[in-house]
């Protein structure tokens, strides 16, 4: 069956002062309706471009983004219409992502009213107060005439969600959409990203550099964690986070500081070769994490490029080490 | 008893168009000499407002209307608030160093970080650039970093784990007694922070300096603190041990806090928001100011502010008058709060 949502070997380039940089490096990643999948990494990993190429904001350097089986960048008139309603971004800061000047129904009448979901004030106002008590801002009444700095950001956060429901889309991609939340009142947003998956069946992608709201939001999807532009390691979220198979992904959940003193205190330290980051301007050739992989082996990690391979578990991992592991079979060997 | 800070009756407000915004409202405790102590809460508790009135760099609309600031060195006790300009550089940076969150503003961005080095020593009476220089050698090879290469370089050459590391290194500069951290690792990488923790636990043990850390991420404090005060709406509402604020907390808002912030190891357990949100310091509510938010909450807790009141493990106060409900519900186990309600 075709994927609802498709990157297909999608590479991203940038053009920059110093040269050029890929910022995203023939990442494949599909999606089916109803669908959670998480995008983990740490800054410079290229999960934010991930989510603009999936959004259809940026265009492919190469490779294909599909939507419901044709490339979007061949689309035209009502089609790529359909494409820009049916895929919405929830950006990471609430604060810069609204109009200071407009009202809260401003903000949400003009997606409506620009689609022709509704005609007329009357039913803006009455569309816009529902997609408010939709995303928990009840009574609306007391929230569509306020300005956005009249709220607070888990508030803001919440009006960003209902613009992007306004257009009834097929599938949301959020973009640290909650760390800039306060620690309280995060579960809340991502609970209410959830139901939307749960009333509407909306696929949702969350992009996030923290394992733990990965673990939670994504209970029953997907985790992909990406490194240095590639995602290097894809599964169902629960046995990566307790049994994840690159070792990059390893040292990570190794590094996490935890809310149990006991716990954290105590974890085993995985310990790089190296604490820098290759520059992308001058990725290692080979596997780009063997600088700093504990499970390097010279004459294979440095020189042959590790795809995404299927291991036991419904997984991938981009790694000749745990791919000989896991699946018992011979990695490709150095030429 | 050896307290190096203790702050007693602390309030400070904000002067704004709407009336006074009461930022901190009471707050007293003590920093004992070597211990590490984390203040946690979420914006607007009144974090911050506290820390930085430690080394009197609040801004100008804060006004403090009551309380004291003592600090403690060598027998001699002064308050804060009464030291003249030049006593207070004095204490600055020498006495209590503070490390702010966004390392990169923390520097002059058009000097070297040698400059930086020899700018502060030379500010605060060390002449002689030799001794800076070996000062600054060492203190850099403490935070792991290479002198040679970093003292040349200017703050936007480093990494922000780098700019974070130097930002230590100045603050211990002229050996101070107490270390105030504001939020060290938010902005920074996993590998990194996992690294700047590490380095903090480190350093502390060798130099032996008090830390206090103010963060909204409980995972830090459960890797640093040897104490932690929860605040909210500008009070203390829990002071206690790292081990008894984890596994057996008594006020209702630290366990809203323990329960919102999912885990990578062990059961997720019952993950749950606080519902609603902190209240107008403007217009905070009669009682405890957390009563909205509380679902321990009845009428009589609307009736007075409950005072910090000593609960059943020792040296642990809570500010809640149905403290006994909550270790009802909470036990004494040493497990996550979140996986003991599961």
């Amino acid at each position: 069956m075709s994927k609802l949502i498709e990157l297909d070997a999608v590479t991203r380039t940038f053009r920059t002062p110093f040269g050029e940089v890929t910022a995203v490096d023939r990442v494949s990643l599909g999606f089916d309706a109803a669908e959670v999948l998480c995008i983990v990494g740490e800054s410079g990993c290229g999960k934010t471009t991930t989510g603009r190429l999936l959004a259809g904001l940026i265009r492919p350097s190469n490779g294909t983004l599909r939507y419901k089986g044709t490339d979007v960048w061949l689309k035209k008139g009502a089609d790529l219409r359909e494409f820009r309603k049916a895929v919405q971004l929830v950006h990471q800061d609430p604060y810069a992502s609204l109009n200071p000047t407009r009202t809260v129904a401003q903000t949400l009448m003009a997606p409506l009213l620009h689609h022709k979901r509704v005609r007329g004030g009357r039913a803006a106002t009455a569309a816009a107060t529902e997609l408010l008590e939709r995303v928990g801002l009840a009574p609306a009444r007391d929230f569509l005439e306020k300005y956005p700095h009249q709220l607070s950001g888990g508030q803001r956060q919440r009006v960003s969600i209902a613009r992007a429901l306004s257009v009834e889309p097929r599938v949301i991609v959020a973009d640290e959409a909650v760390s800039m939340v306060d620690v309280s009142i995060r579960i809340s947003l991502l609970n209410l990203l959830l139901s939307l998956r749960r009333e509407f069946g909306v696929t949702i992608v969350l992009i996030t550099h923290d394992l733990a709201v990965a673990r939670y939001f994504g209970r029953d999807g997907r985790i992909a964690v990406m490194y240095l532009g590639r995602v290097v390691e894809l599964g169902p979220s629960e046995q990566l986070v307790v049994d994840p198979a690159h070792p990059y992904a390893e040292a990570l959940i190794a590094a996490i500081p935890e809310a149990d003193p006991t716990t954290t205190r105590t974890k085993e330290r995985i310990v790089l070769r190296s604490a820098d980051v290759p520059s992308l301007l001058e990725l290692p050739p080979g596997c780009t994490f063997h600088p700093r992989c504990p499970r390097f082996e010279a004459g294979l990690c440095d020189v042959v490029r590790p795809e995404l391979v299927a291991i036991p578990g419904d997984r991938e991992v981009a790694c000749h080490i745990a791919v000989r592991e896991r699946t018992g079979k011979q990695a490709a060997l150095a030429t | 008893m050896s307290a190096v800070l203790s702050v007693r009756d602390l309030s400070i407000d904000y002067r704004t168009r709407r009336g006074p915004v009461r930022a901190v409202s009471d707050v007293s405790f003590e920093l004992e000499k070597g211990e590490t102590l984390a203040i946690i809460g979420e914006s607007g508790s009144g974090k911050t407002t506290l820390a930085v009135s430690f080394i009197r760099l609040s801004p100008r609309s804060a006004v403090v209307r009551s309380g004291e600031i003592l600090y403690t060195k060598g027998g001699l006790t002064t308050d804060i608030r009464k030291l003249d300009d030049d006593d207070l550089r004095e204490f600055r940076w020498s006495e209590c160093a503070m490390v702010f969150q966004a390392a990169l503003n923390s520097f002059n961005p058009v000097i070297s970080i040698w400059d930086q080095f020899l700018d502060t020593a030379q500010a605060h009476g060390m002449k002689d650039a030799k001794a800076v220089r070996g000062r600054a050698d060492d203190l850099l090879e403490l935070v792991h970093l290479d002198p040679k290469r970093v003292l040349r370089a200017y703050p936007h050459e480093l990494s922000g784990g780098m700019r974070q590391r130097v930002l230590i290194a100045m603050s211990l500069l002229l050996d101070p007694q107490i270390l105030i951290l504001d939020e060290p690792t938010t902005a920074l990488d996993i590998l990194t922070q996992r690294a700047i923790l590490d380095l903090l636990r480190e350093i502390r043990q060798n130099l032996g300096f008090a830390m206090i850390f103010i963060s909204h991420d409980l995972s830090i404090a459960a890797e640093l603190a040897d104490r932690m005060i929860t605040m909210y709406a500008g009070r203390i509402v829990e002071k206690a041990s790292v081990s008894d604020l984890f596994y057996r907390p008594r006020h209702p808002y630290s366990v809203g806090l323990l329960r919102a912030v999912p885990r990578v190891s062990g059961a997720l357990g019952a993950i749950e928001s606080i519902p609603g949100a902190p209240p107008d310091l403007i217009r905070l509510p009669p009682g405890c100011a957390y009563v909205p938010r509380c679902p321990f909450a009845v009428e009589a807790c609307r009736a007075a502010v409950p005072p910090l009141v000593a609960v059943d493990t020792p040296n642990h106060d809570a500010a809640c008058i149905r403290w006994q409900d909550v270790a009802a519900a909470v036990g004494n186990a040493e497990r996550p709060v979140a996986v003991k309600l599961a």
